[in-house]
């Protein structure tokens, strides 16, 4: 059921191929709390991971999802590499082609670059986050969380928050909720709204209050520190006061409701440090340990349709 | 030149003359001697046009050719070729080449080498050294070396006390102006137009509302100062109703736009398809429709292809590293072609945008038929299909966004001076 080359966002996913991904993610989580760490979907194939953008969460995700899986793994720091001397993207893509990897992850800093790679090279790519585009794994990863605290994937009302317009883990997230029919709220500043956003099938809205009221799910976006100079927001402690969440504003959301961040998170800035290590209403930590679950479960799956093929 | 005979004089017979002056399209003859268009007479040649359309010579401005600078992009002879194979018989040259040409010594050297082109070409001049938006140019020198117009490009001059003392010393001169109406600040990062295709793209988008207010800060100006402004690309309809204001105001302005602008819109970006990715950036459907419009009433002047050429390598980048502009010359008439088919314009409408109103506001001989005009012609099959393959281009660069294009419109002959530079059948031969 899950017939893609690559995973290059969400955009192209069927919501029966998101439902096998994260039925055969679930697999893969279970099996590891049982102690069962190891597995051989991946025995003999070479996975090389691209980033071109700083990365420890993501990269490590990948990097243990495939070494369990009995991938060889190999890390590429780009920033240090040959694109310094002047190597044009496709170029480094090409190289790394003759090397015959089976699996690429790529992460760079431009929107569609990591699609640009795919028409270049013969292996399954998976893009780890480019530009402000997409970032496939993290909505999948959410999804999951989602799904095992909620115990369904539709007809939940979901609130995301913060800076919407610069993050790619949005407009992952806000495609992926859309597509598996939920009610999608953004929540923040007009300044960190995309342009058009209103069409996207999503209800739009700058007080807190409004949007949480009735959540079952309470997103938080990294605020970036770089967006802090007084260009798209006043300062950092007036944002913190109208969209940081705290225990006030999360009460307007439903009192079961989850709270989650992509992370890294910035304590202070857009969400209350002890809301965050509250247990009972956080899932933070979750998210983290479905990341390597989920992209187990595309690899495996993109590793399939590649023997196929 | 005359003989009594007129065995020198070639005749044009059975053509569809496409007459911009009249606005009509009449079926007749024409003759050319002396390399112009002549009254009727007897002639040593006659060439059946069978049918087919006889219209002016395109005048093409805003044409980028690499020299100097970019050579190995495009040069005059490789530029003069696309154009006599897209019935272009005049290229107006931009003037954002390497190094810049803003003084008369370095327009002297463009002009040697524009010798070599086959076709007429006209060189603009910077409006400010380097384009760099502070110190004007010689305007006076550079006008006695043959400068057609000044123009900084798509650097916006943003000091508007240096633009305003541009202008009103273009005035006294009697030189037009050509500016690139947009706001730097808004559309500063920016690679497309912003709104829910940039928004799922993830691309940093510009709002038409850059345009409009480029467009009424310089219409602003162009008014205070009495110049003659000419604004380049008029892209966005948010930005048309000040243009009409302007006009109906008598203010001395024109506006063109570019053809890629009236025959595509945003979405052709599709995946990121560099190709697509042009200054200003393609708009939406609604705006395209609203161009077409003012193409149509006049409310834009002059259409041209906005000839950018660009290497495989500055194309075969992220989107939003990737060079901007597309090839254009040999595309042009077969693009403008699908807004004739699609009943937006005539013909003779058409060719007053191609080629008589940019002849007559840049003050140049020709863009029509009328006797002792220059006998710069091209006959075209208005209905003749094909599909365009980007490496059968003459130009140097194949950055063209109609690749694969199915299209209408074959240019068969074009004539510079009465000079066959370009003949279908000759070339097939």
């Amino acid at each position: 059921m899950f017939t893609q080359r690559h995973l290059l966002g969400i955009e192209p996913l069927h919501p029966l191929e998101i439902t096998a991904l994260l039925d055969r993610a679930d697999h893969y989580a279970e099996a590891t709390r049982a102690g069962h760490k190891h597995g051989d979907a991946l025995t003999g194939l070479t996975q090389i991971n691209m980033f071109f953008e700083n990365s420890t969460r993501t990269q490590a995700s990948f990097e243990i999802a495939g070494k369990r899986l009995g991938a060889d793994v190999m890390n590429m720091a780009m920033q240090a590499s040959s694109v310094k001397k002047g190597e044009t993207l496709i170029d480094t893509a090409l190289t790394l082609n003759a090397m015959r990897p089976d699996l690429l992850v790529v992460r760079h800093p431009h929107s569609g670059a990591v699609n640009l790679l795919a028409e270049k090279v013969n292996c399954a790519v998976l893009n780890a986050g480019d530009g402000r585009h997409e970032h496939p794994t993290q909505a999948l990863l959410d999804a999951l969380t989602i799904r095992r605290a909620k115990g369904r994937l539709h007809r939940l009302t979901i609130a995301i928050c913060g800076d919407i317009a610069h993050s790619r883990v949005a407009r992952s997230n806000l495609i992926l909720l859309g597509k598996m029919e939920n009610r999608v709220r953004l929540v923040g500043p007009p300044t960190l709204m995309p342009a058009g956003i209103e069409h996207f099938g999503v209800e739009v809205t700058d007080d807190m209050e409004a949007g949480l009221k009735g959540a079952d799910v309470v997103m938080m976006l990294r605020l970036q520190k770089e967006r802090m100079d007084g260009g798209f927001i006043p300062s950092e402690r007036e944002y913190y006061h109208r969209f940081g969440l705290d225990a006030a504003k999360l009460a307007h959301a439903k009192p079961d409701a989850i709270v989650m961040h992509p992370g890294p998170m910035n304590r202070g800035v857009e969400i209350d440090g002890t809301l965050a290590d509250d247990i009972n209403r956080s899932v933070i930590q979750e998210q983290v340990e479905m990341g390597v679950a989920v992209r187990m479960a595309a690899m495996d799956l993109l590793a399939q349709n590649l023997r196929a093929a | 030149m005359d003989n009594p005979e007129g065995m020198s004089a070639t005749l044009l017979t059975n053509a569809r003359l496409i007459d911009p002056v009249s606005g009509t399209e009449t079926l007749g003859d024409l003759r050319i001697e002396g390399g112009r268009i002549t009254d009727p007479g007897p002639a040593g040649t006659v060439i059946d046009c069978r049918g087919k359309c006889l219209a002016p010579g395109i005048v093409d401005v805003g044409v980028k050719v690499g020299e100097p600078g970019e050579r190995h992009k495009e040069g005059f002879r490789s530029a003069g070729a696309a154009a006599a194979r897209g019935g272009i018989t005049t290229m107006v040259c931009r003037p954002d080449t390497i190094p810049v040409i803003d003084s008369p010594e370095m327009l002297e050297h463009a002009r040697s080498r524009a010798a070599r082109a086959s076709v007429r070409v006209h060189h603009m001049a910077a409006l400010t050294r380097g384009r760099g938006g502070a110190e004007m140019v010689e305007i006076g020198f550079l006008r006695d070396a043959g400068a057609v117009a000044f123009t900084d490009g798509t650097h916006v001059v943003r000091d508007t006390r240096v633009l305003s003392r541009c202008l009103t010393y273009a005035r006294s001169m009697g030189a037009l102006v050509i500016g690139h109406p947009q706001d730097p600040g808004l559309s500063a990062g920016a690679c497309i137009t912003s709104g829910k295709f940039a928004s799922l793209r993830g691309l940093p988008g510009v709002s038409p509302l850059a345009e409009r207010l480029g467009v009424e800060r310089d219409l602003a100006l162009a008014e205070a100062t009495g110049a003659a402004y000419h604004l380049d690309q008029v892209t966005c309809a948010a930005a048309l109703p000040a243009v009409r204001r302007a006009k109906a105001a008598g203010v001395d302005v024109t506006a063109g736009t570019s053809i890629h602008h009236l025959t595509l819109n945003v979405l052709d970006v599709a995946d990121y398809r560099t190709f697509f990715k042009v200054t200003p950036p393609l708009r939406e459907e609604e705006d395209r429709l609203a161009l077409a419009d003012a193409l149509a009433d006049g409310t834009i002047d002059i259409m041209g292809s906005w000839h950018t050429p660009q290497d495989e390598e500055s194309k075969r980048l992220p989107f939003e590293q990737a060079a901007s502009g597309a090839v254009g010359l040999e595309t042009l008439l077969p693009a403008a072609m699908r807004l004739v088919n699609a009943g937006h314009i005539d013909l003779a409408g058409l060719w007053r945008a191609l080629s008589l109103n940019p002849a007559r506001r840049l003050g140049l001989e020709g863009g029509t038929l009328e006797v002792g005009a220059p006998a710069d012609l091209v006959l075209f099959d208005p209905h003749a299909p094909f599909v365009l393959d980007r490496w059968t281009l003459a130009s140097k660069s194949k950055n063209t966004p109609f690749d694969g294009a199915r299209m209408e419109g074959r240019v068969l002959t074009t004539w510079v001076g009465g000079r066959i530079v370009h003949d279908r059948e000759a070339a097939r031969a």
